[in-house]
């Protein structure tokens, strides 16, 4: 158990940072999955089945999906990638990445500093539970996600058409 | 009955200029013309029938309150009017000449633009007039005061589609408010000390709340005499009345000849009695009349223009009446007032009919050989100028300057006595200059060569009737003011009468004569006198008029010009500028952080919060 | 076996909200900075898991779920404005579109 969680956090850590340095978007996606698959691993491993299921089937599955068609849109060529090269420069990425080590430090310490010794079994806690606190007391939460959901979903619609000719376009609606 | 008649010598032409003003559209050039000098002329009527029934009644003065103007606790100012020998030989002038002066303007602005304006304006300033000499109290003195310069700003004004003449206008108005303010601080502290605007009140309580020299009286005769002296066109004041010739020749006869100038010397006749209470601020009277009459006199010999010339005359020769005003001679004053208006208003009026004969031509190198061609403009100027430099004798002038010259050496002032004897000399000098410069030597332009005479009633019986005032005939008018001004100090012997009148009368042939020679033979001898050296300069300060206009220029003007400056930028508003610029610096910089960059907006927001979280990892 | 110790749970998610937030502040390309965006949302539904499985409490998960609703939204909403962005400025820099520079 223990071994799953480590194991899968280290290769969630490592493609995470292949996410981010990559250059060729494809591969950056291909590392993302990976992160997310390594991340529901710890979910399995904490326990939480459930969340490790919707972890691959929504997120590595739909939405990554989703990414990839648009990548493919796209169609990135290697001059995309140079491009890349080009921008991933020291100057670029030295004063967040000490913004982001400094918020990490902060947050590690304020962790360490917390009243720890909190272990988790592994115990399982299956979808039967989540659905009763989902459908039970938590049943507005469902419904607001759904109308999230749905203004995701006209947003996206509305936002991402494209002018079909230039009259269109004089419209300027998009 | 004749005293219920009185208020329609204001009243005649306040309707005049009324329908004038409501009929703009539909009166033509003659209509127009003719309501003017109608109404001025039925005012002029009926001061004939009140003069007539004062004269042959028992010459007391008499008041009519008509109505009672505001009514607040014990102050209750009256439109009423006070009849006496002074105010009755003020109403004869402004309307007599006055009405002459219409006449003769219903000729001279034919064929001008916007004569019902003219007329309007001219009618309204009669009423002003005559409101102004008949109110009883100081109040509606007041209001006819402010009428009349109202009236000269309009008329100086009156061809506007030259800036040059709206600036005169302008400056005019503004020089003679400094004058009015005066006036109005001289009414308010008189006011508070007598609690009463009543003339005649005033001149009862004075004397007995008053010691003689007292400072308070001093004070509100020194700053009644400030608007005379704006008015009256007196030293300091004086700057405006040469500009003010901007205005048609007409409005230059009527009012800043014969009438509205000489309003000051009315003002101070008419509240002799605070003058005789404060000796200092009448010997001021004196010396700014002396002063005046000397510096204008010299001004009068080095200009070229001849409504100028004559400008600067009327200044002198109101600088006389100053004179007999400071020498406490009332009487005299007002008489030479009178004759003045006479006199002068026939020489303005020549002159409009020389100007009008010569198209439009005021400048007298550009007249000249015009004798024969507009005889009865000529007969006007030898007339009016013979008055004007009292040849003795036969003109009015004459008996008029005499008696002032007469009271000023019997109050032993013979310093104002000298300046009035030089002052003749250099009137006598001027005159000449005048005379032979426009109707004697060679034309000085086509414009004089082709000059028609006028014809016409309305242009020869004014000239007439005015002439035969300004010869010995005018003289015969003796005003009946012995009842209400003062005998002067002349009146109590006649000692060295004689004398004096040779002396004055020597002065001013004297002064003909050689004039007469220098101007008719040695003329090109004194063109090359002017020319250089310092003839020129000379020439050119007395041109300049002393050079006050450059004076005050400096002084006045500027100075206050450079405050305006200094205060359109608000010193209090220059403070809150800073405060605005601040913000402005502020905007500056924080526009840069704007750098519509998602990545420095992502790295600023985490930023924020790192701090953020420091802060609170620091203090946990 | 004595389980996992919470700490070290939080801390994965912190090390992986770091690593995106890293990215998001210095990638130019839109498709990059959005993958980060799911790496930050994905950290935040992982400490939500070991909070509720450290105290054995389903809401966790149910929070996870809202989470990866949010995601889903955002990333739809998200692609469909980098279609917008690339069809416009046709390059998919985010310096670009600077329109809001004052």
């Amino acid at each position: 158990m223990e071994l799953a969680f480590y194991l899968g956090g280290l290769v969630a850590v490592i493609a995470t940072l292949g996410v981010i340095t990559g250059t060729n978007a494809v591969h950056s996606l291909l590392n993302l999955i990976v992160s997310l698959i390594a991340v529901a691993i710890v979910f399995f491993a904490l326990g939480a089945p459930f969340a490790g299921a919707l972890e691959i089937i929504v997120y590595a599955g739909a939405i990554m999906v989703l990414f990839v068609f648009v990548v493919m849109i796209l169609n990135l060529g290697q001059g995309a990638v140079e491009q890349e090269r080009l921008w991933l420069q020291a100057r670029t990425w030295i004063l967040p990445a000490i913004l982001s080590l400094v918020l990490l430090g902060t947050l590690l310490v304020t962790l360490s500093a917390g009243d720890g010794g909190r272990m988790i079994s592994g115990d399982m806690l299956t979808a039967k539970a989540v659905g009763r606190t989902l459908f039970g007391p938590w049943l507005l939460v469902v419904e607001l996600a759904a109308m999230l959901l749905l203004a995701g979903l006209v947003t996206a619609s509305h936002v991402g058409r494209l002018p079909r000719d230039r009259r269109d376009d004089k419209k300027g609606g998009n | 009955m004749a005293l219920t008649l009185l208020p329609l010598t204001f009243l005649f032409p306040l309707a005049g200029c009324l329908i004038l003003a409501l009929g703009y559209r539909h009166l033509g050039e003659r209509a127009s013309a003719a309501v003017g000098y109608t109404s001025v002329g039925l005012a002029a009527l009926v001061t004939v029938f009140i003069v007539i029934d004062f004269m042959f009644g028992d010459q007391t003065p008499q008041r009519l309150t008509l109505w009672t103007w505001v009514a607040v606790d014990h102050f209750r100012p009256t439109i009423g009017l006070m009849l006496d020998g002074l105010a009755i030989t003020m109403l004869g002038v402004i309307t007599g000449v006055g009405f002459l002066i219409h006449l003769f303007a219903a000729w001279y602005m034919r064929g001008e633009e916007g004569i019902t304006r003219f007329f309007a304006y001219m009618n309204l300033f009669v009423f002003s007039m005559v409101l102004l000499v008949l109110g009883d109290n100081l109040l509606l003195l007041f209001l006819g005061w402010e009428g009349v310069g109202l009236c000269s700003y309009l008329l100086i004004g009156y061809y506007y589609e030259h800036t040059e003449n709206g600036m005169a206008a302008f400056k005019a108005f503004v020089v003679t408010r400094i004058g009015d303010i005066f006036l109005a601080i001289g009414l308010f502290l008189l006011f508070t000390e007598l609690g009463t605007l009543d003339i005649a009140t005033i001149l009862d309580k004075a004397p007995a709340l008053w010691q003689k020299g007292n400072p308070v009286v001093e004070a509100a005769a020194l700053l009644l005499l400030g608007g005379a002296l704006g008015k009256s066109a007196q030293l300091p004041l004086h700057t405006w009345l040469a500009d003010a010739m901007a205005g048609p020749t007409p409005v230059s006869a009527l009012i800043h000849a014969a009438t509205m100038v000489t309003a000051g010397v009315y003002l101070i006749a008419r509240m002799h009695g605070l003058y005789d209470l404060a000796p200092t601020a009448q010997y001021i009277v004196g010396l700014i009349g002396a002063l005046t009459l000397l510096i204008a006199g010299f001004a009068a010999l080095a200009q070229t223009d001849i409504k100028r010339i004559l400008a600067y005359s009327t200044m002198s020769q109101i600088g006389y009446m100053f004179l007999a005003l400071g020498v406490g001679a009332y009487s005299a004053a007002i008489f030479h007032l009178m004759i003045h208006a006479f006199f002068k208003a026939l020489l303005f009026l020549s002159a409009g009919a020389v100007i009008i004969s010569c198209h439009h031509e005021q400048e007298m190198a550009r007249l000249g050989g015009l004798w024969r061609k507009l005889p009865l403009a000529y007969a006007g100027f030898v007339i009016g100028g013979a008055a004007l430099a009292a040849l003795p004798l036969v003109t009015a002038g004459f008996y008029s300057k005499d008696e002032i010259l007469w009271e000023a050496f019997a109050a032993k002032q013979s310093g104002l006595l000298a300046a009035g004897l030089v002052g003749a000399l250099l009137t006598s000098f001027y005159t000449l200059r005048l005379i032979v410069g426009t109707f004697h030597g060679e034309p000085g332009s086509d414009k004089a060569r082709h000059a028609d005479p006028g014809k016409g009633i309305q242009h020869g019986l004014p000239l007439i009737v005015l002439m035969v005032l300004s010869t010995f005939i005018g003289a015969g008018i003796t005003p009946p003011l012995s009842d209400v001004l003062p005998a002067g100090p002349g009146e109590a012997t006649e000692s060295g009468h004689t004398a004096l009148e040779l002396m004055a009368s020597a002065t001013a042939m004297g002064g003909v004569l050689i004039a007469g020679w220098l101007f008719l033979f040695r003329r090109a001898w004194l063109g090359r006198v002017v020319a250089r050296g310092p003839g020129a300069w000379l020439w050119h300060l007395w041109h300049n008029a002393w050079g006050f206009d450059a004076l005050f220029d400096r002084l006045l003007v500027r100075p206050y010009k450079v405050l305006v400056r200094w205060l359109r930028g608000d010193l209090i508003d220059a403070l809150f500028m800073i405060l605005a610029a601040l913000v402005r610096v502020c905007n500056a910089v924080l526009v840069r952080t704007q750098t519509g960059r998602l990545r420095t907006y992502a790295t600023s927001m985490v930023l924020g919060a790192a701090l953020v979280l420091l802060a609170l990892a620091m203090g946990y | 076996m004595n389980g996992i110790p919470m700490e070290h749970g939080l801390a994965l998610a912190a090390v992986l909200f770091a690593l995106g937030l890293a990215g998001l502040m210095f990638r130019r390309n839109m498709v990059f900075v959005l993958m980060s965006l799911e790496v930050m949302l994905n950290a935040a539904g992982l400490a939500f898991i070991v909070a509720g499985t450290a105290w054995g409490q389903p809401e966790g998960q149910a929070m996870f779920l809202l989470v990866i609703t949010l995601a889903a939204a955002e990333a739809s909403v998200a692609l469909a404005l980098l279609i917008q962005l690339y069809h416009r400025f046709k390059t998919l820099d985010t310096d670009k579109a600077s329109g809001m520079r004052g």
